[in-house]
């Protein structure tokens, strides 16, 4: 349950949102994304009002959560192909991202057969398939080794150009990454601000 | 429409690897045959007897389909990602409905005949015609309350059990329809012709519950 | 959030007097039937229990559609106690019904007679209605699931009668044809009557539960707002909106 948290965060930027587990993290995501309908307050994302006008905003988003959302049975491409359908996006992006993650050799295996690592970058390669503007990721580097990390950055990191916001077990790495900083304790709001006046206790007490 | 068939294709593609749950409805049916055969102590059947024994074969393993239609679904993430996408949402209702639909079509191209040469009495030859239009429409009845009740049932806890519970009142007409619009066709000197009555309460029926199964089904993937 | 406390007082009079009222026409005023002698005059309840239920659970269908129009939780509270109510009747109906087929037909139960069955079948679908209320926890899915299906089976009812009717011929007396009855006077007149009391029964009792219902639910929000959210106890998992 989220209460009273209230921010705003302009195009083009990160936000990191911080707090322990249960914290309301990913419920925050998964009304951004329009998969949760908030009980009372404002969401607007792209300046719709959600949940009403959800469907205006759903396809200029992409969720990168704890469930992959691939088909254990289909290969990566056989997967890729059913997302890229549902958003009207071109086959050949699909070779495209693949090549990306360097999945090539590996993506007409079924999923259940890959890695958590391998799945992961599918994963990615999923949302952001149809090129959204706003990126929704929890813990989006959970299972990737370095060189993979390095191979996701140009999709979902500050590069990208879309506007983040993203979750982390590790404070600091997401602090890194961050133009603007929101604590979260049992799903209040306990703190927002930039990275630089980002109090360490106050983290600490968040993850304590 | 575009969304229809991309579910669709994606359901058909994951039955063929998968190939568990047409295989079990179709041994199903042909066990379920034999289970007769000894518990009627008949070596053969006809009329509205064998009409019922066919609907209840086709129904009980038809619900052993209902129970599977959301599972990857619900287990895999398939309605987040599908909720995901800016599509129109009854679309999954249509898909999973086709789907169904055609699993039923495929149980019954050997389901029938195998029927007809387990149990029935009365050749088959001049009531196919009549039977596969019951069939069918039966068919789109089981379809349309099936997917709508997988899709109630996978979100409870009891998902095995309420599927079926529901499912089985809701299309009790539907069953009485084809029970019934069968039984004079399968009878030992039978009419080719379905009698009219029922093919009528039949296509009510579809055509009541299509539509508001359409109407409730967006309701259902909300969260 | 509306009272329905209002006007309770008069409509649980009027109700218990145009019980008595009916009783009292049944007992006194209605006329022996030859065929099966004091029993038949069950039919004075069975019957209006059976329409009211029927009508109950169409009621049911409607106000659950209403909640899913408007999300308003009050539709799915008025169609929870309308359906539960009218299963109630409906019991009442399935009993009274075999008492009567016992005595007039010497069995308990005729599959022959296609309303006795429609009924039936109806009953087995909304029996489902509680259970699976209660095996969905999340509150807000809960009532929307149960409206979806109050909707569905709602609409269930009159294709299902019709389905049966059309099965069999039928041994169960045809009391109200289209052409609007065939019943002799008196009977017609304590029919009616009856007809009248049960309708109101079910209303008042409607009321009376809403009434309760509300009334809880109003008492927490205030509990809520003024001590607190911890000084108001978390309701068990159930089947009932709360």
């Amino acid at each position: 349950m989220l209460r009273n948290v209230s921010l705003q965060v302009p195009a083009g930027s990160t936000l990191a949102v911080l707090g322990r587990n249960g914290a309301g993290k990913s419920t925050l995501l998964r009304i951004l994304a329009t998969l949760l309908r908030p009980h009372a307050g404002e969401v607007l994302v792209f300046g719709e009002a959600l949940p009403r006008r959800g469907f205006a905003v759903r396809g200029r988003l992409g969720l990168l959560a704890h469930d992959p959302l691939l088909y254990r049975d289909l290969s990566g491409r056989e997967n890729l192909s059913y997302h890229a359908r549902l958003h009207g996006v071109a086959p050949d992006r699909i070779e495209q991202l693949l090549d990306a993650v360097g999945m090539r050799e590996r993506a007409d295996e079924p999923v259940r057969l890959l890695s958590r690592g391998l799945v992961q970058r599918l994963a990615v390669c999923r949302t952001v398939l149809h090129a959204p503007s706003l990126l929704l990721l929890d813990e989006p580097l959970a299972n990737l080794d370095p060189a993979a990390t390095e191979l996701v950055g140009p999709l979902i990191g500050r590069r990208s150009g879309a506007t983040r916001v993203l979750t982390s077990h590790d404070p600091q790495a997401a602090l890194a990454e961050a133009d603007v900083v929101l604590g979260l304790e049992d799903g209040r709001t306990a703190f927002v601000t930039t990275p630089d006046k980002v109090d360490a206790a106050a983290v600490k007490r968040l993850y304590a | 429409m575009r969304t229809v068939m991309t579910v669709l294709r994606k359901d058909l593609l994951l039955e063929l690897r998968g190939f568990e749950t047409l295989p079990a409805m179709i041994l199903f049916a042909i066990v379920t045959f034999v289970i007769f055969h000894f518990g009627l102590n008949r070596d053969t059947i006809d009329g509205q007897l064998a009409a019922g024994v066919l609907t209840v074969t086709l129904l009980f393993a038809a619900m052993l389909g209902i129970n599977r239609l959301f599972v990857a679904e619900r287990e895999q993430g398939g309605f987040d990602a599908f909720l995901l996408a800016p599509v129109d949402r009854s679309a999954l209702l249509v898909a999973k409905a086709t789907a169904l639909f055609l699993f039923l079509v495929v149980l019954e191209v050997i389901a029938v005949p195998a029927f007809g040469l387990l149990l029935l009495g009365p050749s088959l030859g001049h009531a196919l015609p009549g039977l596969i239009a019951v069939l069918a429409l039966g068919d789109v009845a089981l379809a349309v309350i099936g997917t709508l009740v997988s899709a109630i049932a996978v979100q409870t806890r009891a998902r095995d059990l309420i599927g079926p519970i529901i499912g089985l009142p809701l299309l009790l007409p539907a069953l009485i329809g084809m029970a019934r619009g069968a039984g004079p066709l399968l009878a030992a000197h039978g009419s080719s012709s379905p009698p009219g009555r029922w093919v009528a309460i039949l296509a009510l029926y579809d055509v009541v519950f299509a539509l508001l199964s359409y109407a409730v089904f967006d309701f259902l993937l909300e969260d | 959030m509306t009272t329905y406390g209002r006007g309770l007082r008069g409509l649980s009079l009027a109700a218990a007097a145009t019980i008595t009222v009916a009783l009292a026409l049944v007992f006194f005023y209605a006329p022996l039937d030859t065929d099966q002698g004091f029993i038949q005059k069950i039919f004075y309840i069975h019957v209006p229990l059976a329409i009211t239920a029927l009508c109950g659970f169409v009621f049911g269908g409607v106000l659950g559609a209403m909640y899913l129009r408007t999300g308003d939780r009050k539709w799915d509270i008025r169609s929870y106690v309308a359906i539960h109510m009218a299963l109630i009747f409906g019991v009442g109906t399935l009993l009274t019904g075999t008492i009567w087929a016992k005595a007039s037909w010497g069995h308990w139960w005729v599959w022959s007679d296609p309303t006795l069955t429609s009924f039936l079948i109806v009953m087995l679908l909304f029996a489902t209605y509680q259970p699976l209320r209660f095996s969905i926890e999340d509150p807000e899915r809960q009532s929307r699931y149960a409206s979806v299906f109050a909707v569905v089976a709602g609409a269930f009812v009159p294709l299902n009668f019709i389905a049966v009717r059309a099965a069999q011929q039928y041994v169960h007396p045809r009391v109200l044809t289209l052409t609007g009855g065939n019943l002799p006077g008196s009977m017609r007149l304590t029919f009616l009557v009856s007809l009248v009391g049960i309708a109101l029964l079910y209303t008042t009792l409607w009321k009376y539960e809403m009434a309760a219902k509300s009334t809880r639910m109003q008492v927490r929000a205030l509990r809520r707002a003024l001590l607190g959210e911890d000084s108001v106890v978390p309701l068990k998992r159930s089947a009932a909106p709360s």
